[in-house]
This record gives C-alpha cells, structure tokens and sequence, in this order.
C-alpha cells in the first residue's frame, strides 16, 4: 500500500511533503506523512481532533520545523514569509472593539506585514472590492468584523487570505461552527476558487462528509500517520485499518460514508461486508 | 467688544491664556493627551489595559524614586516604566494566565517601594505637595524647558505607533495569520510595550501616575464606541484625548474662582471626570444605533 499519491496527470504540485516527521518534546505526533497538493484541486485534509492536522499546517507554514523530511512549495524548500500561501486558521478570536470592517479585514491581506500606515489607493479599493464580490461579502462588507455571523467572518478570512494571490490556500477546520446552509455555501465557493482560480487548496477537517462531493483528494490523517490518494483508494477498510493500528469498519450509508473504530472480532466480520458496498455521491 | 470681553471672562478665567504655566500646561499637556490617547487604541485593542495601569503603578515607583534624589520625575517614571515593560515580557510570555499573575506580583512590590520613597521624601523634605504631584499630577508646574524632552518621546512614541500599524492590526485579528505571514509577533508586540512605556510615563507627569491609565484607555475606548474604521478611531481618540485635556485645564483654571473661592481644583480631576462623561455618552450613542440597526435587519434573516 502505497501512502504517496504520485502525480498522475500535468497538474503542478504546488506542495509536496516527502516523510515528514515531527517529535516534540519526546513524543512523534508526525511519522512520515507524505503527501502533494495540485493546482486546481480541492484536497481534504481529514483526521479527529488531535490526529495532527493543525501540526500539519504550522509545518506547512513554516512554523515548526519537520524533524525529518521536506516541504516543497512548487518544488522549493519553503521559506519563512511565504507569500504563495494563503492561511485560514481554525479559532479567529475577535476582539468587538477591533475597529476594523469587513473590507479592512480583506486589505490588511495585501499588506497587513508591513510596517507602516497604509496609503489609500484607488488600485487597492478596486482590489479589495473584487476580492468581496468573489467571496459574495458585499453584503457585509462594511459591518465590523466582530459583528460578523461564523460563515460571514469565514469569507472575509478567505478573502483576506486570497487579496495576495496565493498558489496555496490553507483552510484549518474552516467547517467547524457552522450552520448546514453556510457549511455548503463555503464547500462549494471553496470547489469555484480552486476550480476558476487554479489555487490548490487544503482544506482540514474531522468529519468528511461535507467536503464528499468536492473533493478531489483525500488525505486520512490517524495516529500523525496520514494516506493520500482519491477517495475510493484512501477511505477503506484495509487501508484505514492498516493507518489506525487497528480494525475499523467503513460503512456506506447512502452518499455519506461513516468510519467506525471496530473493537472485536464480531465486528470484523460485519465490517467485512459493508466494505464491499461501492461508494456513491463522489464528484 | 467689551461685552465679547465680559463672556469671554466668564468662560475663561482672566489671565488664563497670558499664564506662563497655562500655556505650557496647554502645550504639554495637550501633546501627552494625544499620544497617550493614540498608544491607547491598540492598548484597547489588545487587551492589554492591566499592563498599561500596572507601567503606571511602576512609573510611580521611579517617580517617588526621582524626587527622593532630586532628579526631574519624568526620567524616575520613564526609566521604570521601561523596566516594568521588559520584566512583564520576560515573566510572563503568551500565557495570559501567566501574564497577569506576573504582572500583579512586579506590580505589588512596585508601589510598595513608592510607599517607601514617598514616606522617606516628605519625611526629609517636610513636603507633602511632591506626593500629591507624583500620584496625580500637575500640568501647572511642568517646566518649559522640559519641552523639547515631552517632544521627543511624544514624536517617537507615535513614530513607533505608525510603524507597527499594520502588523499590530494584523495580530488583533489573529496571531495566527500574522505569524504564518511572517511578521514577528513577539517582536512587535515588544515594540508596542515600549510605546506604552513612553505614552504612560509621560501622561504620569501630566495627569499623574495613578490616573495615567485613564488618559491611556478612556479616550481610545470611545472613539472605539463611534467609529469602526481603524483610521478615525485612532483620530478620534486623538481628538477626544486633546479636547478633554484641553477642557479641563481651562475648568481647573477657573475653579478658581468657584465657591468657597480661592481653591484650585486639580486638573487631573476634571480631565478623567470629562473622559468618563464622554466614554459613557459614546457607549450610550453606540448603543442607540446598534438598537437602529436591529430594528432595521430584523425583518431579513
């Protein structure tokens, strides 16, 4: 069983990770996971809470260091103040009196490192008002960003990550905390990003389901152990029990697919027959 | 025009605006409003309102310190606020927990030596009017020729603002994003630290070391309540910190001439008494057009 999905078609990897490791203070939360993110593609980074994700993205951004293993960035070693990566953390704690509207909060995007006040410009009033049309946030675009609802902050966030044109674009759970109707708006805005704009984009979360019929990679994180590969290939008994150290069952139940820790030998059998059911709903 | 006088006169007490003092009380105080007042937004913004009272509390510390020897207090204040703000960085680092126990343990033996210096200076000197001056204030008796000094650190705590603009804006709203986009977070927050050190010892000779936090906090927590643009807010506070200095030396002044007669009022009183009165019309203000839009919205989800 291979855990490195290869490069099958013309499409740039715009990030690779070769067995990277990461020990801290003596315990390994990464054992050599592998993996490559394309161009164009919507790749799903999916493990439970504390199977390593959010390690995964600080490597990725450079804010821990692999103790062994490479991260490439269109296939150069990444450098600390990488403009080529757009990020979108998880837990956004804003503070009410931030004095900054939605449309601040997308022009901090093209500039919010530097030093310095910024200048307006005409330039940057266009750029930032293309960037809320794209994410649909002009509605909001001048309420204050602590007055946001979840979805609404989540596209101002992306907005913001995406003003700087990143060939990257992280998402950490950007799921969690929302209702079902702005889970799929963000889903399917996230599938015309990277489809329109040809960013690669990764996007991690515990629970698979909603990103079923947009995603086109999955990558399975268990245990700092990841798989990688398209859905049908990484979301399998054989395979995910061989990731976990132990039987789990994955069951097909309509176009969700439940991935269930089997505890005994009774379970396996059962296991034996769901896993047969071919999966269905998969863009 | 006598009678433009007469009005003139009832506002302005006579011989306010030909004072030596005034005028410098004017200048200085004025300046230190607005820096402090500016420094203070991110101060807001940052929650970190603890640490600037407690550069205050330790400024008072170095104050009590500077006139025990006879120096000019601002340099007591300044170089204690200064160490205040690097023991607080070194204690206490990302924990908040951590930070503010830290920051309560320099803080306590802090004005316990102030108490020291205090007893032991009006004990030799048989003054208690420098005790007063430490604690709260007084923009009468800043010497003019102190004035390119309150200059200086006023220009290079704004300077120090204006650099760290964007990234400290960039923190507000996540640190996370700031340090995957490479800004130093810690680094800046440092520099921010030292901005405060300087905002805070000066509003400490001006509106005295207990009351430097309201000068710092009060004037940026309004302007936070009516504005939602990063730019106006900084300019509103900037506003509200000069008028309501401005404001209070003049109602200092003519208390003067209030019954019982021939008592100033300090002017520090009338500075915080006026940044309470504006912080709650600007809460209430804010409150109202909050209500305004509810009512507006309630009808789309």
């Amino acid at each position: 069983m291979s855990a490195t999905a290869k490069a099958r078609d013309g499409r740039e990897e715009v990030l690779s990770l070769e067995g990277v490791s990461l020990v801290l203070s003596g315990r390994e939360i990464l054992h050599e996971v592998s993996f490559a993110v394309r161009a164009g593609e919507l790749t799903g980074l999916i493990g439970s809470n504390g199977a390593g994700k959010t390690t995964v993205f600080k490597v990725i951004l450079g804010l821990e260091v692999p103790t062994a293993g490479t991260v490439q960035i269109s296939g150069r070693a990444r450098q600390r103040r990488n403009r080529a990566i757009g990020y979108v953390p998880q837990r956004v704690d804003l503070d009410p009196d931030v004095p900054l509207r939605a449309r601040d909060l997308v022009g901090l995007g093209i500039d919010g490192d530097r030093l310095g006040v910024p200048l307006p410009s005409r330039r940057r009033r266009q750029l930032v008002d293309e960037m809320l049309t794209a994410v649909d946030a002009q509605a909001f675009a001048d309420t204050r960003v602590g007055q946001l609802s979840g979805g609404e902050l989540q596209r101002a966030l992306i907005a913001h990550a995406l003003i700087s044109r990143p060939k990257l674009l992280l998402l950490d759970e950007p799921l969690a905390n929302l209702d079902i109707r702005a889970e799929q708006g963000v889903v399917s805005m996230l599938r015309a990003i990277a489809t329109e704009q040809g960013i690669a984009v990764l996007i991690s979360a515990h629970e698979m389901n909603p990103l079923l019929p947009v995603m086109d990679r999955v990558v399975y994180l268990a245990g700092g152990r990841a798989a990688s590969g398209s859905t049908e290939e990484v979301v399998r008994q054989d395979v995910l029990s061989a990731l976990y150290g132990h039987h789990v069952d994955v069951l097909h139940v309509h176009d969700r697919i439940l991935v269930v820790a089997g505890k005994d030998e009774a379970h396996h059998d059962e296991a034996g027959t769901s896993s047969t059911l071919a999966p269905r709903g998969l863009g | 025009m006598s009678q433009l006088e007469a009005i003139l006169n009832g506002i302005f007490a006579p011989g306010l605006f030909t004072s030596e003092p005034v005028r410098v009380a004017f200048l200085v105080g004025g300046a230190v409003s607005v820096v402090s007042a500016v420094v203070g937004v991110f101060t807001v913004i940052r929650g970190q309102s603890f640490a600037g009272h407690s550069l205050g509390d330790l400024g008072t510390t170095g104050g009590s310190g500077a006139f025990l020897v006879g120096a000019n207090p601002l340099w007591g204040f300044f170089s204690f606020a200064l160490i205040g703000a690097g023991a607080m960085e070194l204690f206490g680092v990302r924990r908040q927990q951590g930070r503010d126990m830290a920051t309560g343990i320099v803080l306590g033996a802090g004005l316990g030596v102030a108490a020291l210096f205090l007893y032991l200076g009006t004990v030799e000197r048989s003054t208690t009017g420098a005790t007063i001056t430490i604690l709260f204030g007084s923009m009468f008796v800043i010497r003019a020729s102190m004035i390119p000094v309150f200059a200086g650190l006023s220009v290079l705590a704004l300077v120090l603002v204006g650099l760290l603009y964007r990234p400290l804006l960039l923190s507000a709203v996540s640190e996370d994003i700031a340090s995957a986009r490479g800004v130093p977070v810690r680094a800046i927050g440092v520099s921010y630290l030292l901005a405060m050190a300087i905002a805070v010892s000066l509003s400490c000779v001006t509106i005295g070391a207990i009351l430097s936090t309201a000068t710092l906090i009060g004037p940026a927590a309004a302007a936070l309540r009516v504005t939602k643009r990063p730019g106006l807010a900084f300019a509103w506070a900037g506003i509200i910190g000069l008028v309501v200095t401005w404001l209070g030396i003049v109602l200092a002044y003519d208390s003067y001439y209030w019954p019982p007669t021939g008592r100033r009022w300090p002017v520090s009183f009338f500075v915080v008494a006026l940044i309470l009165s504006v912080y709650l019309l600007s809460d209430l203000s804010s409150r109202l057009s909050a209500r305004r839009v509810a009512a507006r919205t309630t009808k789309a989800p």
